[in-house]
């Protein structure tokens, strides 16, 4: 950023809570099907229908309000919000307002700012409040770029669709702060399994507030509204073009002006929407047709017991009891399923370190490469436990180990199988490697001339004979041992 | 309480309605005296007063009524869009609108 100016930014996450049914009516929240195939009275807001809430939306958001440590109001009010849009057939929203669902919530998010390349430069735990997350229903879809060109198209699946909307503090003074904090409020809905987190699909959309000031100012500067932002990285860059935008404009003697703008990526511009903005009067009444929405104390007590550990918490338990890195420790608990696995190779392995290089180098390469997650994985996590048992009891070394692996990916089966179906037990026998030895030795006279006339780095060279000479099976501490010991002492 | 001219011009934005300058007299005194109407209810005391007096009573979760969350049949598409005035390729058509 500019010197002599400081950022603020709000954001505002909109989840959508992953039910089955909507949160209105029992129309199906599938993503992708038929246009308006998913739509009936309540949620095409034809007259004299009726909505009934669904209780898992207030299951789900009374998770994600708990692992967001926020306080659920034991009432709260649903609101209409009135506005005309033609994505909104009944002409207003059913949201909340004066009394959210919850209130008062704070995370503690890692955080780092990026060099150009987009590397990590120094993560460190930033504080940031989270004034409320309210529960509401999504409007439908205005498509634009099918049939008529002079025309809108709109598709009522999404329509009535559960949403929370979490609201922060103007608490970030960075782009990737904002970035930061946007992964992690996803990391802990998927987590907790409220959300699916896809922000292609708009399962996860994020408005900015974004204003600048000069540093040590005490105001806030006018902010402007980014809409749009369906990706992390269009957030954090829409945010950067935003400030670069408002400084630009205010050194030149002009002013940021209230608005609401749009990102357009292929021209990394955001664009003033131009609509009237005095129209933007909502005229928030209660919802006449929803009674007041009462949870029981006891109740949120029931769903906090039931939350399982929070990836922040786990994160750092992993670097304490696991003495893992920070970014290992970052990536193991970047989704559940993950996590869980780790653990259980840890546990079947008794070894965390090698666990953590296996599952984060070998199997996650492999997942990558197959194009599948953690959950689809073939090799079973207490398989690759005793994987790392047989290295360690050095029933086979680290390099058959690998093509074990290779085959515990293929077929799924167990470590312990493919070595005794494959006979590749690693040779320990020192009688038997001392013959490996004095036969690679007798058989390369000229190598042994020059290690004995100095060149002693030929003695990776005979290892390397040995291993092959061994199928690879020889235990390569015991074949160092020995070949040095020959070569050194038939020099003399 | 008098609604001014500017406060029913501003009504008639929000609900999208266009009015003659007749109707903006007329409806400027009606509003008026529906206010004035409703406006009887402040005299009554409702700080004790819940803003919804009717409960569903034995659900320690939530007091109000709620469903659980099964699917349900939808209309479908071609219902769904047999009253619309201009439908095409499947959705409601509607004049261009810009954003989201």
């Amino acid at each position: 950023m500019k010197e002599g100016w400081e950022a603020v930014i709000g954001l505002e996450v909109h989840a959508q809570l992953r039910t089955e049914s909507k949160i209105f009516c029992g129309c199906s929240t599938a993503f992708g099907d038929e246009p308006n195939a998913n739509t009936c009275p309540v949620c095409l807001g034809l007259p004299g229908a009726l909505p009934v809430l669904n209780r898992r939306v207030v299951e789900y958001a009374a998770q994600a309000a708990l692992a967001l440590g926020l306080r659920i109001n034991t009432e709260s009010i649903f609101s209409r919000k009135n506005y005309f849009y033609p994505d909104l057939p009944k002409g207003y929203q059913i949201s909340q307002y004066d009394r959210p669902f919850s209130e008062h919530g704070a995370v503690e998010a890692p955080t780092t700012e990026r060099d150009e390349a987009g590397h990590p430069q120094e993560w460190r735990l930033k504080h940031f409040g989270i004034t409320r997350a309210h529960i509401e229903e999504d409007a439908g879809k205005s498509v634009h770029d099918i049939g008529d060109p002079g025309k809108s198209y709109v598709n009522l699946n999404r329509s009535g669709t559960p949403l929370l909307e979490i609201v922060s503090e103007p608490d970030f003074r960075s782009s990737w702060e904002a970035y930061d904090y946007v992964g992690f409020l996803r990391r802990t809905l998927q987590y907790i399994g409220v959300c699916d987190g896809n922000m292609e699909e708009g399962s996860l959309r994020c408005d900015a507030n974004v204003s600048v000031r000069r540093t040590g100012a005490e105001k806030f500067g006018t902010k402007a509204e980014i809409k749009n932002l369906n990706s992390l990285r269009f957030l954090q860059r829409a945010i950067d073009y935003e400030i670069d935008r408002q400084i630009a404009l205010i050194e030149a003697g002009g002013e940021v002006v209230q608005e609401t703008r749009l990102w357009n990526e292929r021209e990394a511009k955001t664009y003033s929407m131009r609509s009237k903005e005095d129209a933007h009067d909502y005229r928030y009444f209660p919802e006449p047709d929803l009674p007041p929405l009462e949870v029981a104390a006891e109740w949120v007590e029931t769903v906090r017991a039931g939350l399982p550990e929070l990836p922040e918490a786990r994160r750092r338990r992993f670097i304490g009891e696991y003495g893992l890195s920070v970014d290992d420790a970052f990536t193991l608990t970047g989704q559940r399923e993950l996590a869980d696995y780790y653990e259980a190779v840890v546990k079947a392995s008794g070894n965390s370190r090698a666990a953590a290089n296996w599952v984060l180098s070998e199997l996650l390469r492999e997942l990558k490469s197959g194009g599948i997650d953690i959950t689809g994985s073939k090799v079973r996590a207490e398989h690759l436990g005793a994987l790392i048992k047989l290295i360690e009891d050095s029933t086979i070394s680290g390099k058959i180990a690998k093509d074990v692996f290779a085959d515990m990916v293929a077929t799924g089966k167990a470590p312990e199988e493919i070595v005794r179906e494959k006979g590749l037990v690693q040779i320990t026998d020192l009688g038997a490697i001392e013959k490996i030895v004095a036969e690679v030795i007798a058989a390369n006279p000229k190598q042994l001339e020059a290690y004995r006339a100095g060149k002693t780095a030929l003695l990776g060279f005979f290892v390397g004979q040995v291993m092959k000479a061994s199928g690879g099976k020889a235990n390569p501490q015991a074949v160092n041992e020995i070949l040095k010991a020959h070569l050194e002492a038939e020099g003399r | 309480m008098p609604i001014t001219q500017t406060e029913v011009e501003k009504i008639a934005e929000l609900a999208n309605l266009e009015l003659t300058p007749e109707e903006k007299d007329s409806f400027s005194l009606q509003l008026a005296a529906i206010i004035d109407y409703i406006d009887q209810l402040n005299e009554v005391d409702t700080s004790q007063t819940k803003a919804w007096q009717q409960r569903s009573a034995g659900d320690a979760i939530i007091s109000a009524v709620t469903r659980n969350d099964d699917a349900a049949p939808s209309l479908g598409a071609e219902r769904a869009l047999e009253n619309a005035p201009d439908p095409d390729e499947g959705h409601f058509r509607v004049p261009r609108v810009i954003g989201g």
